[in-house]
């Protein structure tokens, strides 16, 4: 067997089984126990942190009332 | 120091791009030598003028970068779209390729000319504007290396320049959406990965534990983009002082790859890159959280492992191997879950704020996108199978299908963040009109329809034509017969993309007027506004 035939067999075999298991694995991941909670938490990052980053001192410091502001703040117009 | 050292590479570069200038080989090679002097020497005075100037580094986001990618986005899209109107009567009406302007200004320069503006130069300018804005808000964290950020923005738009001169020049590699020659590929490569090293350093600095997914979709636009530039421009230039270049590959191989390039440009440029505006435009616009955030990263992961195997499908019936068409038609028809997935995802994101829908003109550009999105989505698959692309392929079909991927989704969700980030970021109270953004809406969405419909009417009708045969098996249809029964739905389609222009010109008085005539938005907490 050539090179292309060596490494077309490895593609087509292993390989594609290499890769179905990791989306399998991202969507176990995905569906784990308590993901809810922590996707609903990181779903919201677009809406805050608008007028600036956050201090060196890490999210923590910021204090939870900076880093959660409810999306009615937003309001425009 | 630092200065110094800029001095000697722009003085070295600028004397010796004048001296390959008088050396060069062709006209084009000569002038793209020209504006690299050109601009080496300016950037020369410029940092002599300020040299040993301390530059403080200001807190808060760096948005002045961001508001030149506005004006220029704006800017770039008025320019494609006029390029594109005017080709489009051309079409209509050959007369307009002038005798006077040959060769410079026929259909077959312009063409590649207008492809590239609105794909790179608006759609490219859109990506990494935005997603300089994006990776800063959703990293909470100011963007790494802003002088590099500066080289990846200012570089881009120099490769816009020297693609553009350079078709009207002449000098192409006659490759779909890659005609750029050796040197101003190898400028992209420097460019581009400036670009990822700026992307990724802001996101190793974040403040935000948790990489929101738009960044994800930009990351993947910016990776994959370097491969497929990569692999699709192994090229041999015949002289280092001229711009014609020998492609590696050759025969059905060379299409190959130009194809898994040229989808995946779709894929991951058109696509994944828009994906990230939506996922965070989207949801800011509406003033909601994304429907849900565990489809959205399922949605990533299968958009990313099927998209790239796509490409053979620009090929079916051709010397490329069975196996390999059928793959390419199999995963374009599988890709189609994903892609639905992800305009679920954008959509559902206004369940329970439908109402914005009818008050809010930019959520309604930007939900006829992500809706566009999903349109063009199932219409690719459809075409991808081999027995609809006997009809399909060659035919106007498919430039049809491209146009309501490109104007119905990529161009709507970049209006839509324009329309967002302008009172942002020049911190006006309000757009300057809603009333112009609801007519440069409607301007859009007919110029759309219009186009859409007339190309589906020709490419059938010029695909049955072209099959058509006589009781002795003879061909029915002479080419110019199709040519002919053509004309009135190429009228049509250049009054569609007229409309379209036109929206686009008003979207650009109303960015305009935002930032002179409306007044500045009062802040009620001065405290929390940057330094910046």
């Amino acid at each position: 067997m050539d090179t292309y035939e060596t490494l077309r067999q490895f593609a087509d075999t292993w390989v594609l089984l290499a890769m179905f298991l990791f989306f399998l694995g991202v969507v176990l991941w995905v569906l784990r126990p308590g993901s809810s909670e922590a996707y609903e938490d990181v779903a919201t990052i677009p809406l805050r942190n608008d007028d600036g980053p956050l201090e060196d001192e890490g999210p923590a410091a910021a204090g939870p009332m900076s880093r959660t502001a409810s999306p009615t703040e937003e309001v425009r117009k | 120091m630092l200065d110094t050292v800029k001095l000697a590479i722009l003085g070295v570069v600028a004397v010796g791009a004048a001296i390959v200038a008088n050396y060069a080989h062709d006209l084009a090679f000569q002038v793209h030598a020209l504006i690299f002097m050109l601009v080496a020497a300016g950037l020369f005075v410029h940092t002599l003028r300020h040299f040993g100037e301390a530059k403080p580094e200001p807190a808060g986001y760096e948005d002045g970068l961001i508001r030149w990618g506005v004006i220029l986005t704006t800017f770039w899209g008025v320019v494609g779209f006029l390029v594109g109107v005017f080709i489009a009567f051309q079409l209509a009406y050959p007369q307009l390729n002038f005798e006077w302007a040959q060769p410079y200004l026929n259909f077959g320069r312009l063409r590649p000319l207008h492809t590239s503006a609105v794909i790179f130069a608006f759609g490219g300018t859109a990506l990494i504007t935005t997603s300089f804005y994006v990776v800063q808000r959703t990293s909470a964290a100011r963007l790494w290396n802003v002088p590099l950020a500066k080289f990846v923005f200012w570089g881009y738009q120099l490769f816009i320049v020297l693609a553009a001169t350079g078709y009207l020049l002449g000098a192409t590699q006659s490759k779909e959406y890659a005609e750029p020659e050796w040197y101003v590929d190898l400028w992209l490569t420097i460019v581009w990965v400036a670009y990822l090293a700026v992307f990724v350093g802001t996101l190793v600095k974040r403040k935000e534990p948790h990489i929101y997914v738009a960044n994800w979709f930009y990351l993947a636009f910016i990776v994959t983009i370097a491969m497929l530039h990569l692999g699709n421009n192994v090229a041999l230039p015949v002289s280092l002082l001229g711009s014609k270049s020998v492609i590696a590959w050759a025969g059905v191989q060379d299409a190959l790859i130009q194809w898994w390039y040229g989808h995946n440009a779709v894929g991951f440029f058109l696509t994944a890159g828009f994906l990230g505006m939506m996922y965070y435009f989207v949801p800011k616009q509406a003033e909601r959280p994304v429907y849900s955030y565990k489809l959205s990263i399922v949605h990533f992961w299968a958009l990313i492992f099927l998209y790239i195997w796509a490409g053979p499908h620009h090929l079916h019936y051709t010397a490329l191997p069975d196996w390999a068409q059928t793959l390419g038609m199999v995963f374009s028809v599988i890709l189609w879950m994903p892609s639905w997935g992800g305009m679920i995802n954008g959509l559902m994101t206004l369940s329970g704020a439908w109402d914005k829908l009818r008050t809010d003109p930019i959520i309604r550009m930007m939900v006829t996108a992500v809706a566009f999105y999903g349109m063009s989505t199932f219409e690719g698959p459809m075409m991808s199978i081999k027995a609809v692309n006997s009809l399909s392929h060659y035919t106007d079909w498919t430039i049809g299908h491209v146009h309501s991927g490109a104007l119905g989704w990529v161009a709507m969700i970049t209006f839509g963040a324009l329309y967002f980030l302008t009172p942002r970021l020049w911190k006006r109270e309000r757009l300057y009109s809603t009333r112009l953004v609801a007519w440069h809406f409607w301007l859009a969405m007919i110029g759309i329809v219009l186009y859409a419909a007339s190309m589906w009417v020709t490419g059938i009708m010029e695909g049955l034509m072209w099959r058509e045969v006589d009781q002795n098996g003879f061909l029915v249809n002479a080419f110019i017969d199709t040519v002919i029964a053509k004309h009135p739905m190429y009228v049509v389609r250049a009054l569609g993309g007229t409309m379209f222009l036109a929206g686009a010109l008003i979207m650009a008085w109303n960015l305009w007027k935002t930032v002179t005539s409306v007044e500045e938005k009062k802040s009620e907490t001065p405290a929390e506004v940057p330094a910046e």
